[in-house]
């Protein structure tokens, strides 16, 4: 039986990633896939006719463009298209749109604050200059402060001095910036209500938190750190859908000589001496190989794929306690013609950007109190895109694909699992909020997929159906994720890695857990490194 | 008239108490000036009805810094010393904590609590050395700065690899996680909870709910006491002391606003026009009303001004007082738990659920509520035979939606006693007089802006070196002259005289420095 010098299990963004690293240092590298496609959460489904659904996640703005470029991600057909802004419709009628154009913004917000529209000026400053702090230090594995090595006690003297040229007020900002809600974050910067509303789902997008938890500041910045041909902030839409992005990477994998095997879910990875051998798939095959490397969440990993004797106790027990959180469900509708929303203007540019509906800070904080009482959001937080407007190969000429992100749906209800009714009656919830600003909305529906975490879960692997592979909270960043004392890409058994958003930086379309793991990986096999550094910035 | 000090303090709360003591003990001459008739503060005894007296805002004595008592010679006279504490269940199977035990829990809950205290009073032994010296400024040369810093950081090494990742874990997170991952039982979880929010804006699964629970142990462990005479008498010994050591006590005497002449501090003018003049002013005051209202913005820069705006410090604690014909029938107590806290968060979703309409502006309608019996040990608070309850009650947010007025606050105070007599039926039959302190009244009563026990929530973004706000965290404000004492700096809240006793000594090592 052959044996490989490498298996990494998930063919999701970050699995292929690692795979493709390795692939280039001349390992040789099988990537296994449960299901029949590749891309976990980053895929393009043809659910209904000819409709190309990015049936999870929908847009990529924190792919890191390192990545991309070392990868050349474009010679195998990775194209991302910018866009940006988004609107809030207001219950009285109105709406509140964001642009990316900072003359149009202004005036846009003058509409209501003059005060506000001012104050965008240092808002957008100060929160870009959080974002560049801590972009250094995603393409760089965390440092555990608890270590004496000299890698560990180097990387912590760097983060401490960058953190010391900041100067004393911005330290102390960004020490509150990391520790305060988005709610409290906002209100520093706005008086207009509808205006804190539309900027703080980037706050609890993924999460289960509400806007009014310390530590969501931190998390709108996760969203803002996105980069699309250096634009700050901006996002994108890749052209043929999410699945582009994996199907890209895995190009690479293979012109690197990389084998993709689909279809061969992973029962169990097999552990002999303290350490692993390789992995038995669910048809009974076995393959081997002296590193096994898991982009599977690490609950899965090591509770359902492992045996806990093989386990420090310790550690056993905080990855049960790791907190991941099914608090996201995701619509996607096929439409037979654009829908129209009578309170934009004819002709305004917003039908491209993202789509909110809630237009108060208290609605959002009542969205949550709904998923903390184990249900979903009766009035939900929706971010509503038609990418097709950008990106016409999704959808038949004249037709339209409509992706709808709805925070907060929870994993299981009151702790029960979801009966088909009650998906139909979340999903209306969704739809009908909709259908307040557009009237025609209704009957322009061809097809609609309802995806609760519950069947995020059960389609892809990810528990709780957790956009993030687990919450961004402070006690699970950084150092921290996802263990303390693991956190940098080596589990306590030899050869056994993980490279999924449980690692350090965490979720998001961003390929930096995958990219770090391959260079800690390639560190001790001692093979030249292939993964690129950060380029820093500005 | 005008008169001449070394040093001014503005409030006679048991801070600036505490602090004017030091200070005359280090040579100084001090005068306190306070605007009510006691002193105190929020650290009064009060009759609210007639022959009734109670501890009109705090009622537990927890907090006190041993650091604090050894140097002022300070041993106040308890009625209750670690007193435990029963966590109420409807069905009267009641749980009972005290510092190390828990019992009426499963032997599991209760052998997880012992690891969980030993674990919290660790880490909240390494949290005290903190809270009792000045925060270390960030970014600066000085020396003693970046020892502390060394320090701290050296201390947090030193629990051990597995201690200190623990720590590091913990100290951002929410209470509700860990308690959830640790114990089954209900009045368990829920008695944490609410050890972790009360007096804050918090709720359970607020992220670094572990960090203000921690806080509330580092007094000593969390140990609970009341004092004889009520929280009045701390207050009374205090200003007592205060007086030996030489300090001036001025009270009916309300500060109008701090005098400044030349972009220095000179002195302070009280509300009938006199001058009492001194290069070093202490505000006991909150920070907002200090800057704001004594001071005046105009003194201070535009951005340091903008930062005091932004202080957060609603307070949402409620307190009640109940004077009792009798003691009332709690299902499941014997006549010795009134020498206990009794507390209502039967479990941890309880506790959640009453901080949600907290959010909205909104009371809670199933209030968490902490009780203590002080007259059933102390007899000289009531009439013979009779009894007080006190009670702190959350939430009540200060911003209640169309303002607090007496029929919000009597809406309120129904729907809190009929809390209590879910667990104490025959409560109603037994009162013969009420009093409910809602935060807008402890504003107005006690001169904290918002009602807030900590003067300044305490969250991590207004903590350690943040607290109250940069530029100001070690007590002395951008002005020359002026400096903070109160709980709205480090450390915090709650009956501890910690805030006082740093402030003295960071004015006095300036003084020996100057």
């Amino acid at each position: 039986m052959k044996t490989y010098d490498a298996i990494v299990v998930g063919a999701g963004h970050n699995g292929l990633t690692t795979a493709a690293f390795l692939a280039r240092a001349g390992l040789d590298v099988v990537c296994v896939e449960k299901n029949d496609y590749i891309g976990g959460a980053a895929v393009s489904r043809n659910l209904y006719e000819d409709w190309i659904y990015s049936n999870c996640s929908y847009v990529c703005s924190l792919l890191r463009p390192e990545i991309y470029r070392a990868l050349e991600l474009h010679k195998h057909g990775l194209q991302v298209t910018p866009y940006g802004g988004s609107v809030t419709f207001m219950e009285n009628g109105d709406y509140f749109g964001s642009y990316h154009d900072a003359e149009v913004a202004y005036r846009e917000m003058a509409r209501f604050s003059r005060h506000d529209a001012d104050a965008y000026k240092s808002y957008s400053a100060d929160t870009m200059r959080q974002c560049r702090f801590i972009r250094e230090f995603l393409l760089s594995t965390a440092p555990d402060p608890t270590s004496f090595k000299p890698s560990d006690i180097r990387e912590l003297v760097k983060i401490g001095r960058k953190f010391l040229e900041m100067g004393e007020d911005r330290m102390y900002e960004t020490i509150r910036f990391w520790t305060m809600s988005v709610a409290e974050y906002l209100d520093e910067y706005y008086e207009t209500d509808v205006i804190k509303a539309a900027f703080s789902g980037s706050g609890i997008i993924g999460t289960a938190l509400g806007i009014h938890s310390p530590g969501t500041a931190y998390v709108l910045l996760h969203h803002y750190m996105g980069e699309v041909d250096g634009n700050v902030g901006s996002w994108g839409f890749a052209r043929g859908g999410m699945g582009a992005v994996s199907n890209s990477i895995a190009g690479a994998f293979r012109a690197a000589g990389g084998e993709l095997r689909t279809e061969a879910g992973v029962d169990r990875i097999v552990v002999q001496g303290g350490k692993v051998t390789g992995v038995a798939l669910e048809n009974g095959d076995e393959i081997s190989a002296g590193v096994v490397v898991s982009a599977m969440d690490v609950k899965r990993t090591f509770i359902n794929c492992m045996d806990e004797k093989d386990l420090p106790a310790a550690f056993y027990r905080r990855v049960q306690n790791f907190k991941i959180r099914g608090s996201s469900g995701k619509l996607n509708i096929a439409l037979d013609g654009l829908p129209t929303f009578p309170a934009l203007p004819e002709g305004s540019s917003l039908i491209h950007s993202d789509m909110h509906f809630i237009d108060s800070m208290e609605r959002m904080e009542r969205a949550y109190d709904d998923w903390k009482a184990g249900t979903w959001s009766q009035d939900p937080y929706v971010d509503m895109l038609i990418p097709t407007l950008n990106d016409p190969t999704m959808a038949p000429p004249g037709k339209h694909f409509m992706s709808c992100f709805v925070q907060y749906c929870p994993h299981q209800l009151e702790g029960r699992r979801w009966t088909d009714e009650e998906r139909d009656a979340f999903g209306r919830t969704v739809i009908d909020q909709i259908a307040n600003y557009s009237p025609d909305f209704k009957d322009l529906i061809l097809h609609v997929e309802v995806r609760t975490p519950q069947d995020i879960e059960e389609q892809i692997g990810i528990t709780e159906g957790n956009i993030f592979h687990g919450e961004l909270t402070m006690d699970q960043l950084l150092f921290n994720r996802p263990v303390p004392g693991y956190a940098q890409y080596r589990a306590p058994v030899g050869g056994l890695y993980l490279c999924g958003s449980s690692t350090h930086p965490g979720g998001g379309v961003m390929a930096a857990p995958g990219a770090n793991a391959a260079r800690e990986i390639l560190a001790d096999l001692k093979r030249p490194n292939t993964v690129p550094e950060n380029f820093g910035d500005d | 008239m005008t008169d001449a000090y070394d040093a001014i303090v503005v409030g006679a709360g048991h801070n600036g108490l505490v602090c004017a003591t030091l200070l005359a003990k280090g040579g100084m001459s001090v005068l306190v000036l306070e605007a009510n008739e006691q002193v105190g503060g929020a650290a009064v005894t009060r009759e609210f009805a007639d022959g009734y007296s109670v501890s009109a805002c705090a009622h537990l004595l927890y907090q006190l810094q041993p650091a604090v008592q050894t140097e002022l010679g300070f041993e106040p006279e308890l009625a209750c010393d670690s007193m435990a504490t029963v966590s109420l269940a409807a069905d009267g199977r009641h749980v009972r904590l005290t510092a190390n035990a828990a019992t009426g829990v499963s032997e599991d809950d209760g052998r997880e609590y012992r690891a969980f205290r030993k674990r919290m009073n660790r880490f909240s032994d390494l949290l005290r050395t903190y809270l009792n010296k000045p925060p270390p400024r960030l970014g600066t040369k000085d020396r003693g700065d970046v020892m502390t810093l060394a320090q701290l950081g050296f201390d947090i090494r030193r629990l051990g690899k597995t201690e200190m990742r623990e720590f590091l874990r913990l100290i951002g997170m929410n209470i509700h996680d860990e308690l959830v991952e640790r114990f089954e039982s209900g009045p368990l979880k829920g008695a944490l909870s609410l050890d972790a929010v009360l007096g804050t804006h918090l709720g359970p699964r607020s992220p670094n709910t572990i960090m203000t629970y921690l806080y509330r142990l580092a007094g000593n462990h969390g140990r609970l006491a009341l004092p004889k005479g009520g929280m009045g008498a701390v207050s009374d010994e205090l200003a007592h002391l205060a007086r030996t050591a030489g300090v001036t006590i001025r009270t009916n005497a309300p500060v109008q606003r701090i005098v400044v002449r030349n972009g220095r501090v000179v002195g302070v003018e009280t509300s009938d026009g006199e001058r009492h003049e001194s290069l070093t002013v202490i505000s006991n005051a909150d920070p907002k009303r200090t800057v704001m209202e004594l001071l005046g913005a105009r003194h201070v820069e535009t951005g340091f001004a903008r930062r005091v705006q932004h202080l957060r410090g609603s307070g949402n604690a409620a307190k009640l007082h109940l004077a009792l014909d009798g003691l009332p029938t709690f299902e499941g107590l014997e006549k010795k738990d009134f020498a206990e806290r009794l507390v209502i968060a039967p479990d941890e979703h309880y506790v959640e659920r009453a901080f949600n309409p907290a959010k909205y502006g909104e009371c809670s309608r199933e209030p968490v509520v902490e009780m203590a019996f002080p007259s059933f040990r102390d007899p000289t608070l009531a009439p013979a035979g009779k009894h007080v309850l006190s009670a702190v009650v959350q939430y009540a947010p200060y911003g209640l939606k169309g303002g607090w007025d007496a029929a919000a606050s009597d809406a309120f105070k129904r729907s809190v006693i009929g809390t209590i007599a879910k667990y104490a039926p025959d409560i109603e039959q037994r009162i013969t007089a009420s009093e409910l302190l809602t935060p807008a009244d402890i504003e107005g009563q006690f001169h904290i802006g918002g009602g807030h026990w900590h003067h300044a929530e305490l969250t991590l973004d207004q903590f350690l070196f943040v607290r109250p706000l940069s530029g100001a965290a070690q007590y002395r404000m951008p002005i020359d002259g002026l400096y903070l004492c109160g709980a709205g700096t480090h450390p915090g809240g709650g009956v501890s005289g910690a805030a006082g006793r740093n402030a003295a000594r960071s004015i006095l090592s300036r003084r020996g420095g100057a």
